[in-house]
């Protein structure tokens, strides 16, 4: 990787629909992607909420993004993180998420699983790991 | 040191603009360099030229034009942010049919390709939101 | 490489802090702005979660924000430190990265 790549993390801390950011934030995503830098997704505290399955927004007359993140990996945007403590205390499991996969370039595109569990603490290492943190 | 600062917050509803106008003055006070300041969600209605605060109130939209000239601070308020919200400069008006315009002096409206490149070409970036 | 966090929400209002300092880790610094300054005093219900972390972690409060809200700098938490917006910055270029927790 040159030196001019940063470590890019989208820290996701809010639920969808109530507010916009979690939907302004993945128009972030979708747009930093054409600068090839090393871009990791964390979501945490009611961050995961915006991943779970099933999102239907008919009656709110709000358009449901939640499928947008299943083309995350067309735009190489592989790298999700999502806190297992947030789940736990939200009574979700893995089970509840959407399935995100892309397909690996260096790996015969095998498709492989975007959407890593990791705990509060490898959450932590993970943002001490960033150049640049964006929050929503 | 560069620093690269994204306001999220609309102005008077939230502190947030006002943090941020703070922690930039004194930045550049201790000769630190602030090349851009990005606006998203709410935080595009700072650039309105149209807001009329009370005359005992702060101008944030005024602190920030004004801070912007001294400094030659890049104030750059997001494209799809802004039209969501209705915060147009006279061309985007007129691209999509409008009959008004309101981005004030020393804001440009740009996209979000601004904020990575912010977060590319600083030391620092700093998030001032709610 | 350590960072600074900061926090602007009131810890009686929502987790934000709790998250953050749960997320600090050995030599980073948080600093509450906003309305994440009731957190400062002592004798609140998240004084306890605070001083916890309060050796490893160095703990600040934004003054001014303080000041605004009437908090008197003499009761706040022993071992968090209050700086103005030019320690802020100073917090912002002394640390490697700075993440908000909105």
């Amino acid at each position: 990787m040159s030196e001019d790549v940063k470590k890019f993390l989208y820290l996701n801390r809010k639920a969808p629909y109530g507010t916009i950011y979690a939907l302004e934030a993945l128009e972030v995503v979708l747009i930093g992607a054409a600068f090839d830098q090393d871009v990791s997704l964390a979501f945490l505290d009611d961050g995961v909420f915006q991943l779970t399955k099933g999102q239907d927004t008919k009656e709110i007359g709000v358009k449901n993004f939640s499928p947008t993140f299943r083309a995350l990996g067309d735009y190489e945007v592989t790298k999700l993180y999502v806190e297992k403590e947030s789940l736990d205390e939200r009574g979700l499991s893995a089970d509840d998420l959407q399935e995100i996969m892309y397909e690996d370039e260096d790996d015969d595109w095998a498709e492989k699983p975007s959407i890593h569990i990791v705990s509060r603490a490898e959450m932590a290492d993970l943002i001490a790991d960033q150049d640049v943190v964006l929050s929503f | 040191m560069k620093f690269g600062v994204v306001v999220s917050e609309g102005p008077y509803t939230h502190q947030a603009s006002d943090t941020a106008y703070h922690f930039v003055v004194s930045a550049l006070e201790a000769g630190h360099e602030v090349p851009r300041v990005f606006f998203y969600h709410d935080g595009v209605n700072v650039g309105t030229r149209l807001s009329v605060p009370p005359q005992d109130e702060r101008n944030i939209q005024e602190q920030w034009t004004a801070l912007a000239k001294e400094h030659e601070i890049d104030l750059v308020i997001c494209i799809a942010a802004a039209q969501r919200r209705g915060m147009l400069d006279e061309n985007e008006a007129s691209r999509q049919g409008k009959d008004a315009n309101n981005i004030a002096d020393g804001f440009r409206i740009s996209g979000l390709g601004q904020l990575i490149e912010m977060g590319i070409q600083t030391d620092r970036l700093m998030t001032f939101g709610d | 490489m350590s960072t600074l966090h900061t926090v602007n929400k009131s810890p009686f209002t929502n987790q934000s802090l709790l998250s953050c300092i749960a997320h600090a880790k050995a030599g980073d610094a948080v600093l509450m702005i906003e309305d994440g300054v009731y957190g400062a005093p002592a004798g609140t219900a998240v004084a306890d979660a605070l001083a916890a972390r309060a050796g490893e972690v160095s703990i600040y409060v934004l003054g001014p924000d303080l000041a605004a809200r009437g908090l008197d700098a003499g009761r706040i938490l022993d071992g968090v430190n209050a700086v103005d917006y030019a320690g802020f910055v100073d917090l912002a270029a002394k640390h490697d990265r700075a993440v908000a927790w909105l």
